[in-house]
């Protein structure tokens, strides 16, 4: 190009096609880049759409109670009368068992699979857990009726009545009949299922603690156990705490499982082992046989409750695991 | 600073101002194929090169060598506008390519890649067959027959040292080849399109000396017919390989000249103390 | 070493021994429940399997038959939600892996993503009812199928972003120096070496899926007979397992029990098959 003279027509030529094609291909990928994009922000739209559609179904039920629609409990589908107490009392108190309970297993197991376990011992079991993960929620419900509910109703239940019914003040939670069903079975299944969560969260975490600071700790002397309360779960106290509130909001959403151990009733009792009702089961169990639209638009309202404290549930676990991240990342 | 005209520049060269040489000691050069005047480069606002002024000698080999974070990858980098991928990275200055300045955004970006091709520190075979590998950046410039496309493969896979080894299972994964071949791969890869210019970044840092050794003696080979480019932090390496060599520190380039020169005697202090290890 | 301090290390050290036995404890605890439930439902599937399950039909109350329209319908719908939901996951998760890694736009889907990935199915399922069937006024394995991609989506966008992320730079890099346009790197070079994870994601929504009761109870209803139409109300398994369980008649229980088994055997070999993936792509690029 520098040279004087004459400059080839063929490299001429040559220049243009590659200038064409490049055009062509600038084109393309922009036309590229503006489909993924689309794909994209058709993920937010999903989410946007979905709570805005279930306010706009509820919105018959919040306008006829108001507030009031929270903390009423009555469900009279006669007199169209709904109120969102029970549900919510069902749905908050089987996720705190749930809760109570999957919380230190899940601490256990994961403490076992990091720390304790033999190497070959630990892809097995980490592999079962996670089997217990991928089991569709409707065989919980299933095993739940069939197979649990008769060892609560049968055992379970009449020991509780029998010893700890008896003491004043606590016992008001353990006194029922022995049917087996009821929140306390509802909350000790959800446990089984938000279990595998919680400790693979757990797990996954536990193993991100860089190895130095495990050796300086056993260094100087310290026991696993003491390893593990002074040194990984300080370092990881964001993420497990991220990984409870991501099984939370499991538990709390949780339909199949729950709707077949709770009983379907429309009573707000003290007792763990009274049947009870929860915001997901509701829904299932009636959204096909409201005859009426204020009926409907207390069971959308109801869904957009749920929807509403998940979101938030889910939102500050992934702030909590965010948290941890970053934190990583300055270390 | 000596300030030489090498007595066989052309004498119109160039859009941008008269080039000025940097320092050079020894021979005189033959023309630079490509040339980097007046460079800066910033990484978010950070000035990762300062004002380099860098030529890249014909059917030469030319390393770049300096220790970590002195920006030798970066201005490798410039050559192909392969950082033009990534948000916050700009150049400005010239870099010219026979005499055309590649940063003017008018410069053609595909018309650029197939005339400087670039091999880099990782090997990196697509999934594919080996055969396919090869074809790929050739099917998306050109239309060829089939035996005219089996001609270019083989011939890009002979230059690249490594016909002889693969000719019998061209139509095999290329993941399945060693560590020393892939990188070969990679490179008739970037031969196959027949580039003028070969950028090399760190070639061989992630070979075994036997592995390394092959691809040296393969550069040896290729600059009869390719300009070639090199960055490597090994000193020995650029010792062996180059006819030309750089030392950047810092962002600036600091002493440039034949191998030779730079080697045993070089013009500035700095680079005397990075060349006996007294940092680096 | 004084006498209180080998007190107190023995202390330590039954404490410790005490804190170690309660973790093999839980662990036990858990596989405990996994055995019990695995067991019980191959137990009780397995007694009530029999060929007529693949060929009759959803029987009426208290008469006996098979599952044969609602192995179909759920096979219909979920690959139909695999059909909607995979390619536009895959393109929202190769959008955000390639466009928009440090972006806030891309943090945003990303975080709006996981909410979706853990949102309580049934609240989908309401959202689909309200926009689809209460507009058109019936049911429809169309609206079943809508539900089911709304779960399938988040799923494929996650491991669709994180296999490509997992790509190495250079491998881009070294595409694009041929000269090589963005789009076709990426469909030609990116896609084929992350294929295996995709797919993988692919197969575990299908899984997740083929499990999920909820969407389905108000979207494709159910449907005592046979129908290839997908306008109409469809049965599923999950959803005649809800109903039959409920319900007082043993045949049906049995017929449960047998969709149960089929269910599980499902999504248990759908794991396999995609850890199988992953272990011989890892095995290959090792």
């Amino acid at each position: 190009m520098s040279q004087a003279g004459a400059i080839p027509s063929t490299m001429t030529v040559a220049v243009g096609h590659a200038n064409r094609r490049n055009t062509r291909d600038a084109r393309a990928d922009g036309c590229f880049r503006w489909i993924v994009a689309a794909a994209g922000l058709f993920v937010l739209i999903a989410l946007l759409g979905a709570a805005l559609s279930m306010l706009w179904g509820g919105r018959e039920a919040f306008g006829t109670f108001g507030f009031g629609f929270l903390w009423s409990t009555d469900w009279d589908a006669v007199n169209h009368k709904f109120g969102a107490m029970v549900p919510i009392y069902g749905t908050l108190v089987t996720a705190l068992i749930a809760m109570l309970i999957a919380v230190p297993v899940s601490f256990g197991i994961a403490l076992f699979l990091t720390e304790v376990a033999p190497n070959w011992l630990r892809g097995p079991v980490a592999a079962a857990i996670e089997l217990l993960a991928g089991i569709p929620s409707i065989i919980y419900g299933m095993w739940g009726l069939f197979v649990f509910v008769p060892v609560m109703g049968e055992y379970v239940t009449p020991w509780l009545n029998d010893h700890i019914g008896r003491i004043p003040g606590l016992g008001a939670l353990f006194t029922g009949p022995p049917l087996g069903i009821g929140m306390l079975t509802a909350g000790i299944v959800l446990a089984i299922m938000v279990i595998p969560f919680i400790s693979s969260v757990m797990r996954e975490v536990f193993l991100t603690v860089p190895m130095r600071l495990k050796e300086s700790a056993y260094a100087l002397g310290s026991t696993t156990t003491e390893v593990v309360w002074d040194i990984v779960l300080p370092y990881t106290r964001s993420a497990v705490i991220g990984g409870v509130f991501l099984g939370l909001g499991r538990a709390l959403g949780e339909t199949m499982a729950v709707t077949f151990v709770l009983g379907n009733a429309h009573q707000l009792t003290a007792s763990l082992l009274m049947p009870g009702n929860s915001i997901a089961a509701t829904i299932a169990n009636e959204f096909t046989e409201a005859d009426s639209d204020i009926y409907r638009s207390s069971l959308v309202a109801l869904g957009f409750l749920l929807f509403v404290v998940t979101f938030f549930v889910l939102a500050g676990a992934k702030w909590m695991l965010r948290r941890m991240a970053r934190q990583e990342g300055e270390k | 600073m000596i300030d030489v005209q090498p007595a066989n520049a052309p004498a119109a060269k160039s859009v941008a101002a008269a080039p000025r040489a940097p320092a050079v000691q020894g021979e005189t050069r033959p023309a630079p194929k490509m040339a980097a005047r007046g460079l800066d480069f910033f990484y978010d606002g950070f000035r990762a090169l300062k004002n380099v002024d860098f030529d890249i000698a014909e059917k030469r080999v030319t390393a770049l060598i300096g220790p970590s974070g002195c920006g030798k990858s970066t201005l490798l980098r410039v050559f192909n506008r392969i950082y033009s991928i990534y948000p916050g990275l700009e150049a400005k200055g010239d870099v010219l390519l026979d005499g055309e300045n590649i940063l003017d955004p008018g410069y053609s970006l595909n018309r650029l890649r197939s005339k400087v091709g670039m091999v880099f520190q990782k090997p990196v075979p697509f999934p594919m067959s080996i055969y396919d590998n090869i074809a790929y950046g050739i099917r998306h410039h050109e239309k060829l027959s089939k035996s005219e496309m089996d001609a270019r493969v083989e011939q890009a896979l002979t230059q690249g040292a490594l016909w002889n080894e693969v000719k019998d299972k061209l139509r095999q994964s290329a993941l399945g080849l060693s560590g020393g071949q892939q990188q070969r791969l990679c490179i008739a890869r970037a031969i196959a399109l027949r580039p003028e210019v070969l950028l090399l970044d760190e070639p061989t840092s992630a070979l075994d000396p036997i592995a390394t050794g092959k691809i040296e003696q393969l550069v040896a080979e290729l600059k009869d017919h390719f300009t070639i480019a090199i960055v490597t932090h090994n000193m020995q390496q650029a010792a062996r390989c180059s006819d030309f060599t750089a030392f950047m520190y810092l962002g600036e380039l600091v002493e440039f000249g034949d191998t030779e020169t730079l080697f045993t005697k070089p013009a500035k202090k700095q680079t005397e103390d990075y060349i006996t290890g007294r940092f680096g | 070493m004084s006498t209180t301090s080998e007190t107190l290390y023995r202390n330590r050290r039954i404490k410790n021994a005490i804190a170690l036995l309660l973790s093999g404890a839980a662990a036990l605890f858990g596989l405990f429940w996994l055995v019990w439930i695995l067991w019980t439902t191959l137990r009780t599937g397995i007694s009530a399997m029999k060929p007529g399950l693949f060929t009759q039909m959803t029987p009426p109350p208290g008469s006996d038959g098979g599952l044969a329209n609602a192995l179909f319908g759920s096979l219909v719908m979920s690959v139909v939600a695999i059909l909607i939901g995979a390619p536009i996951g895959v393109a929202a998760g190769t959008y955000l892996a390639e466009f928009a890694r440090k972006r806030p736009l891309g943090e945003a889907i990303r975080f709006v993503n996981d909410i979706l990935l853990s949102a309580p199915s049934i609240v989908l399922g309401l959202f689909v009812y309200t926009l689809v069937v209460h507009t058109t006024g019936h049911f429809s394995g169309w609206a079943g199928s809508l539900a089911l991609a709304l779960i399938v989506l988040p799923v494929v966008v996650r491991t669709t972003d994180e296999m490509l992320q997992l790509v190495p730079g250079q491998m881009r890099e070294a595409a694009l120096s041929l000269g090589v346009p963005q789009w076709k790197v990426t469909l030609q070079v990116l896609y084929r070496s992350a294929l295996p994870g995709i797919v993988t994601g692919i197969l575990l929504a299908l899984a997740r899926i083929s499990g999920e009761t909820a969407p389905l109870l108000f979207t494709a209803l159910n449907n005592q007979y046979w129908t290839a139409d997908m306008s109409q109300p469809m049965a599923s398994v999950p959803v005649v397992i809800f109903q039959y369980a409920m319900s007082p008649y043993d045949s049906w229980h049995a017929l449960a029990w047998a969709g149960a088994f089929v269910v599980t055997v499902f999504v248990l070999l759908m794991s396999l098959l995609s850890r199988a993936i992953l272990l011989r792509n890892k095995a290959r690029h090792d």
